[in-house]
């Protein structure tokens, strides 16, 4: 996994609450057995039509949030089914932070697993945010050290991360790799309950 | 005296491995269920770095969601017979055991680990699958984790976790007649929101959860996640032992009558405390229907479809005009006014025995509406027999449902079991969310017994009102 420090990035508004995982990735793309591939199939049927053209209406095809990186909602983004397939996709698609009011806690488990982000804001940090990206090309740097997102215009607030996910995403590690140092306890546990 | 514990704090307590500053608690897993859909990259992480499954005595497969549901030994898309193919081949290289697609105990890997008694109280179980809080109904502590985790757990038996909040959903009073477990859940989902649950496991408690049969307390758990809750559980009583008794993964003889104290010492307290506490009355609850695009959208059968006009919060007004549109519906319309052309009777929420003779009850001496494509999908092998010995099948045949071989089926749409663009379909399943039961497809949620009778009358019909007269 990447190691995440310091990130900048093009902001790509997604003005909804409650975007199903079944929304970020459909089921007929969760049948590949690689963990790889999966942008092109990112929200498809809200960003293509039926005969597979790009939906103009649809907020994310518009041609400033190109190489966007940073993805915001609103309230309970990633809800539903727990196919990591979701946060593979937007992971794929070039997102490497995602800002929203709040997020379902088995997609929020599985962003931290492939090194993204989730940022949690206000309702009126996310809605600031959304406006500026719906009227200007913009951007924004999250520092995760400091736990601060900031911008060029002055913008600057600060956001809560448990230790260990913070220290998993800084390191990049593979959380199995730090369990097996863990052997000898898990062994003992088994012992005792025997 | 001690402090009086929930039975989630007691479950979480008794399995953590390992405590220490600025971690969450190393948990440890009891069971973890596989399915062909969330493990093959999990498997593949093994290989890629040299590790084995840790426990596989401890871990279940079956395959589910590729599943046709008209033939088992033929699975058309290539890619699905993949993954399904994908799945056999990791269990033999890794030593996982495998109820494959011909094998008697397949099945919907939450109707499958009840049946075979490997879901029991208080332990963790895991599995790649969000409606893994079904077997919280047992009093088990379980919930539906992602494909990391799921390799996290094969390579560690263990997961890092911090300890959940706690919440206790109090159910007073009894249910009315014709208004079901599913109608309760999908209630509280209406009242309180798809998210209310975030960040907490939810017990459920009260009069009316008491009464419930295990199979429908199974319904009620199922849909835990959708209130945004990993788990809810329920603590273990009577019914439990009762239903657990004999199965085959159960303790028998004396080693029974051990599990049975040490389960019942696992209910919660007498004035334990949770971090947030809700409550509805059961009374109140009528037969319910969605209207929208997730399953808190949802009103009783008597009412109509919300106007978003009267909506304050814009965000609030777009929300219901977007579901409005996707759904094809009129704000203020009657919900009972609303046609069907698909009825699909299954799914983790409700395809076990007790559910497919509810809505054959409803079903029998009648005939599908002519316009209505309806199908029945037991939700394991066993099931399907059971309900066939019974003569469901033939209930169901003679009024025009098609009955299937067992799979997750129209639920997700997986297999070839699919409603068209446009189509609308009375499901009993669990998610009514855009394209769910097929690209642009419709989905109302319901009860057994309300879909068994839309598929009758072709809309949407009280159940509790249900006769022939009212159907003409």
């Amino acid at each position: 996994m990447e190691p995440l420090r310091i990130h900048t990035g093009i902001v790509c508004p997604l003005n909804r609450s409650n975007v199903d995982t079944d929304q970020i990735i459909p089921k007929q793309f969760l049948k590949r057995i690689e963990r790889s591939g999966f942008g092109q199939f990112l929200f498809y049927h809200w960003r293509f039509d039926d005969e597979g053209n790009l939906r103009k209406d649809f907020s994310m095809n518009h041609p400033k949030y190109q190489g966007a990186s940073i993805l915001v909602a609103g309230e309970n983004f990633g809800c539903g089914s727990s196919r990591e397939h979701a946060p593979w996709a937007i992971q794929d698609f070039g997102f490497k932070v995602v800002i929203a009011q709040s997020y379902a806690d088995i997609f929020k488990n599985n962003c931290v697993k492939n090194g993204i982000l989730t940022i949690v804001a206000s309702e009126e940090q996310v809605q600031s945010i959304m406006r500026k990206a719906e009227n200007e090309e913009y951007s924004l740097t999250v520092n995760l050290e400091d736990q601060m997102v900031t911008d060029n215009q002055g913008l600057k607030f600060t956001f809560d991360i448990a230790p260990y996910p913070k220290e998993m995403l800084l390191n990049g590690w593979d959380e199995i790799g730090v369990t097996l140092n863990y052997e000898d306890k898990i062994s003992q546990y088994e012992l005792a309950r025997k | 005296m001690q402090k009086p514990k929930n039975i989630i704090q007691k479950v979480w307590q008794q399995h953590v491995v390992h405590q220490e500053a600025g971690k969450p608690d190393l948990l440890y897993i009891d069971l973890h269920l596989v399915h062909e859909v969330t493990s093959p990259q999990a498997f593949e992480g093994l290989r890629m770095n040299g590790r084995k499954v840790r426990r596989p005595d401890l871990t279940y497969a079956t395959m589910d969601h590729n599943v046709s549901t008209r033939d088992r030994n033929v699975i058309k898309d290539p890619v699905s017979k993949k993954q399904i193919d994908t799945l056999k081949e990791n269990c033999q290289e890794f030593g996982v055991e495998l109820s494959d697609r011909q094998h008697p105990d397949n099945g919907i890997v939450h109707v499958i680990g009840p049946e075979l008694g490997l879901t029991q109280p208080g332990k963790t179980i895991v599995c790649g699958d969000s409606h893994t809080s079904t077997h919280g109904a047992f009093g088990a502590l379980a919930f539906g984790i992602g494909t990391s985790e799921v390799e996290h757990v094969l390579a560690t038996q263990t997961l890092w976790q911090a300890p959940p909040k706690t919440m206790n959903v109090k159910v007073n009073g009894r249910l009315g007649t014709g208004v079901t477990a599913k109608d309760l859940i999908l209630a509280i989902i209406g009242k309180f929101g798809v998210q209310f649950g975030t960040g907490y496991v939810m017990e459920y408690t009260g009069e009316a959860i008491r009464s419930l049969s295990m199979e429908e307390r199974m319904t009620v758990c199922n849909m835990s996640i959708e209130a945004g809750a990993r788990a809810g559980l329920i603590s273990p009583d009577e019914t439990t032992f009762e239903y657990l008794k004999g199965r085959r993964h159960v303790p028998k003889g004396e080693a029974y009558e051990e599990a049975v104290a040490k389960w019942q010492a696992l209910a919660s307290d007498e004035g334990a405390q949770y971090d947030a506490v809700v409550e509805i009355e059961a009374s109140e609850v009528e037969p319910q229907v969605t209207w929208g695009t997730n399953p808190g959208m949802c009103i009783p059968i008597t009412a109509s479809v919300p106007n978003p006009e009267n909506e304050e919060k814009a965000n609030k007004k777009d929300e219901i005009s977007r579901a409005l549109q996707y759904m094809g519906l009129e704000a203020g319309q009657a919900i009972s006014s609303v046609e069907i052309d698909h009825v699909f009777i299954g799914s983790c929420t409700n395809s076990r025995l007790s559910d497919l003779r509810k809505a054959a009850d409803v079903v029998r001496g009648h005939k599908v509406n002519p316009k209505v494509k309806a199908i029945v999908v037991p939700g394991s092998f066993s099931v399907k027999l059971a309900a066939e010995k019974e003569g469901i099948d033939q209930i169901f045949k003679e009024a025009g449902f098609e009955w299937r071989e067992a799979g997750c089926s129209m639920c997700l749409a997986m297999n070839d079991d699919i409603v068209p663009p446009g189509g609308r379909c009375a499901s009993t399943s669990n998610r009514n969310f855009e394209g769910r039961q097929g690209n642009g497809s419709r989905t109302h949620l319901v009860s057994p017994e309300m879909a068994a009778a839309a598929a009758v009358a072709g809309h949407f019909v009280d159940v509790r009102k249900f006769t022939a007269q009212e159907v003409l």
